[in-house]
């Protein structure tokens, strides 16, 4: 065993490697040879860091220094200055957003500072291709304790004591689905991984998958252990092509060490594990229609009951859950169920990851207790609202989800609160809006959303959506009329009440909410025809303020649709018969003179 | 390797910390002055010497770091060693062949090889 004083960790997370890091390796190899380092210091590569947005992430140890937007430009200077002298190369530490602080060690970081991983537990620490390293930080170890010291019972016993929640959306507790599946009668059982994170913008199983997949295979053995399965599935969407690639290596691992196969760490317990790459409809996150495809069925939900613990996989009692849920499995049991419940409020125990989009200084991934507000993820982790613009609403559990506005910012997030607002858990999506976002818009694009991926086998979802969806559609238009919103609210809620699956019951929850908070929206655009927000273009008139305009014809060039007109150094006009409402004039002119509203 | 039991599974940790073990940031410090002057003195050779003696020793959660020049040119290289909770203890004219005694009597049992200290802060 070769023992190096330094380790060189370059993030291969997706994010990250769209970003070039793996170029960064290869450079950084070269140049650790090249300065005869090689032998003295050691090159890792691991998952997300979750801090995409600032990528490519390297972080050097043992002093833990956290360099960020790192060029391949930059690796000869960290490693003749950092890697052979010790001297921190300043201009790559990351800068806090506010105080433009340099901040050089990882856990000082405002966005990590918050946080309290223990889903991410690895991510970004380990080099999620080697078992070892999962080992080395009480990897398995969960699993150990549960074959050699455990019934199948006490397993469900402690998940139930837990109170651990579906993480998929639901919030269905664990606890209690295990113990249907195991009391279902049966040699033949299945567990399942449901990896088809399909919202848009959320990443966070696919983190995980990328950064610590031996965190889900543990969880899953374990599950299977509790029901009595020797089977399993994990269903991951074939767009993730590096979190399949590290789930091959990580289950080739665990079965050559007898940790995953037949009569795991030399117990009676059986259990093997197969991957089932799905072709990324939506629908398939939906329990019913997952197993379908993974049959080769078409991927189509069914009507429950019979629920997948009674008739599953092959009509098999079967137990499914999702990534983030098994991977909090193994901590679980390390630790015990007590310790895992002290965090979190009395009904949502654990953390919950969030992937942080839309208008946020910093943007990423956020693992947070349960019952913290809103408030501290957006403004304190997410450091606020990029370019100082003020905060509008928030899209929380995607086009599943509802938008919350500012006045319910200091709620604790949990399952049952944000039922409360409209809006739901989902499987963690967060999107922040600003001034600038226009809320009919938004519900118009998460409908269109689900509206494309309504599987068609109910009427309502696939004729309901498309109606609230052309509705939408018609008030952006500025062509709606007042009943549209009482249409909108009951189509709305006959689809949730009426829909087969939970795409569909769900589906309308984005208009719903926003007709809810946003209601004078609607009714700007219906009764008065503007789009307040300036984002529905038909709504929009572009006109030049006399006083402001030089008269320099910066617009009228730039124009494509020659809708602009004027003298030299005189006031311009806009033929708004002609404009387009592109918007490039705006972008053009530099004395404010173009307004649009 | 297969593991067949819990016992195999603790071995088998026991080996990997060592690979990750300076991720986790305790344990004894040694600090090699790498400025130009240090450098000059011969800093990469003690640096190769200290290494050589971890890998020896399998000391996996000893810490080596560098650091630039203090002003104490004359008297590089300078090596420091920080045990947690103790003095940060400072050698000078360190030569390759000082660095196993540093070891065995400093890094691994505590007591200070006084002929080739040159500071002890606090």
């Amino acid at each position: 065993m070769q023992l190096y004083r330094g380790h060189v960790l370059v993030c291969g997370g997706t994010g990250c490697v769209s970003s070039g890091s793996k170029k960064i390796q290869e450079v950084m190899a070269n140049e650790l040879t090249k300065q005869n380092l090689d032998k003295e210091i050691k090159l890792v590569e691991t998952g997300c860091h979750g801090f995409c947005e600032m990528g490519p992430i390297v972080i050097v140890y043992p002093e833990g220094t956290f360099y960020c937007q790192v060029q391949v430009d930059d690796i000869a200077e960290i490693v003749s200055e950092h890697l052979l002298k010790g001297r921190i190369v300043q201009r790559l530490l990351f800068k806090a957003p506010v105080t433009e602080e340099q901040v050089p060690s990882y856990k000082d970081i405002a966005f990590y500072k918050k946080q309290h991983r223990v889903v991410l537990r690895n991510c970004g620490h380990i080099d999620p291709e080697h078992i070892q390293e999962y080992i080395a930080r009480e990897g398995y170890e969960g699993l150990a304790k549960v074959l050699t010291t455990m019934t199948p019972q006490q397993v469900v016993d402690e998940m139930k004591k837990s109170g651990l929640r579906g993480r998929g959306g639901g919030g269905f507790p664990t606890g209690l689905k295990w113990e249907f599946a195991s009391k279902s009668p049966g040699p033949k059982k299945y567990i399942i991984c449901n990896a088809d994170e399909g919202d848009p913008g959320a990443f966070m199983d696919r983190s995980v998958l990328e950064g610590d997949p031996h965190s889900l295979l543990e969880g899953m053995l374990i599950g299977a252990y509790a029901i009595g399965a020797d089977e399993g599935y994990i269903y991951v969407r074939a767009e993730y092509p590096l979190a399949i690639k590290r789930l091959k290596v990580a289950i080739a691992q665990a079965e050559e060490l007898g940790l995953l196969g037949d009569n795991i760490m030399g117990t009676e317990f059986s259990c093997q594990l197969h991957i089932k790459e799905g072709a990324g409809a939506f629908v398939c996150g939906e329990e019913t229609a997952l197993m379908a495809s993974i049959e080769g069925s078409r991927g189509m939900p069914n009507p429950r009951p019979p629920f997948p613990a009674v008739k599953g996989l092959w009509e098999k009692p079967s137990n499914i859950n999702n990534v983030e849920t098994y991977a909090n499995v193994p901590v679980i049991f390390l630790n015990g169920a007590d310790q895992f419940a002290t965090l979190g409020t009395e009904k949502s125990k654990g953390t919950k990851v969030f992937a942080l989009t839309g208008k946020l200084r910093n943007t990423g991934l956020a693992e947070v207790p349960m019952g913290i507000a809103l408030r501290e993820i957006i403004f304190e982790i997410g450091g606020g609202i990029m370019d100082d613009k003020k905060f509008k609403a928030v899209q929380i559990g995607g086009p599943s989800g509802g938008c919350i506005p500012e006045q319910h910012l200091d709620t604790p997030v949990d399952y049952d609160s944000l039922i409360a607002l409209g809006a739901m858990m989902g499987s963690g999506g967060l999107v922040v809006m600003d001034e600038t976002s226009c809320m009919v818009d938004v519900a118009r694009f998460f409908l269109n959303f689900t509206q494309k991926e309504s599987c068609g086998k109910c009427t309502p979802c696939r004729e309901g959506t498309k109606r609230m969806l052309e509705i939408l559609q018609k008030i952006c238009d500025g062509k709606g009329v007042p009943e549209d919103i009482t249409t909108l609210e009951t189509l709305g809620a006959v689809i949730k009440n009426t829909a087969l699956c939970g795409l569909g019951q769900t589906a309308p929850n984005p208009v719903l909410a926003t007709l809810r908070y946003f209601r004078h929206e609607y009714e700007a655009h219906i009764n008065d025809k503007k789009c307040p927000a300036g984002v529905c273009s038909a709504l929009l008139e572009y006109k030049i303020v006399a006083d402001n305009c030089k008269g320099c014809g910066a617009c009228a060039r730039v124009c494509p649709a020659g809708a602009i007109t004027g003298e030299k150094k005189e006031p311009h006009e806009i033929d708004t018969s002609k404009c387009i409402k592109c918007g490039s004039c705006i972008e053009k002119c530099k004395f404010n003179a173009i307004v649009k509203g | 390797m297969v593991i067949k039991s819990f016992e195999d599974l603790k071995r088998l940790k026991e080996e990997a910390k060592a690979l990750t073990g300076i991720r986790a940031g305790q344990g004894v410090e040694i600090i090699v002055g790498m400025g130009t002057c240090g450098i000059a003195a011969g800093a990469r050779e003690v640096m190769s010497a200290i290494l050589e003696e971890l890998n020896k020793r399998e000391l996996s959660d000893v810490r080596v770091t560098q650091t630039g020049c203090i002003g104490m040119c004359e008297k590089e290289v300078l090596v420091d060693v920080v045990r947690p909770g103790e003095k940060r203890i400072t050698y000078g004219n360190v030569q390759p062949q000082d660095v196993s005694r540093i070891f065995s009597s400093h890094v691994i049992n505590g007591q200070i090889v006084e002929d080739i200290v040159v500071a002890k802060l606090d």
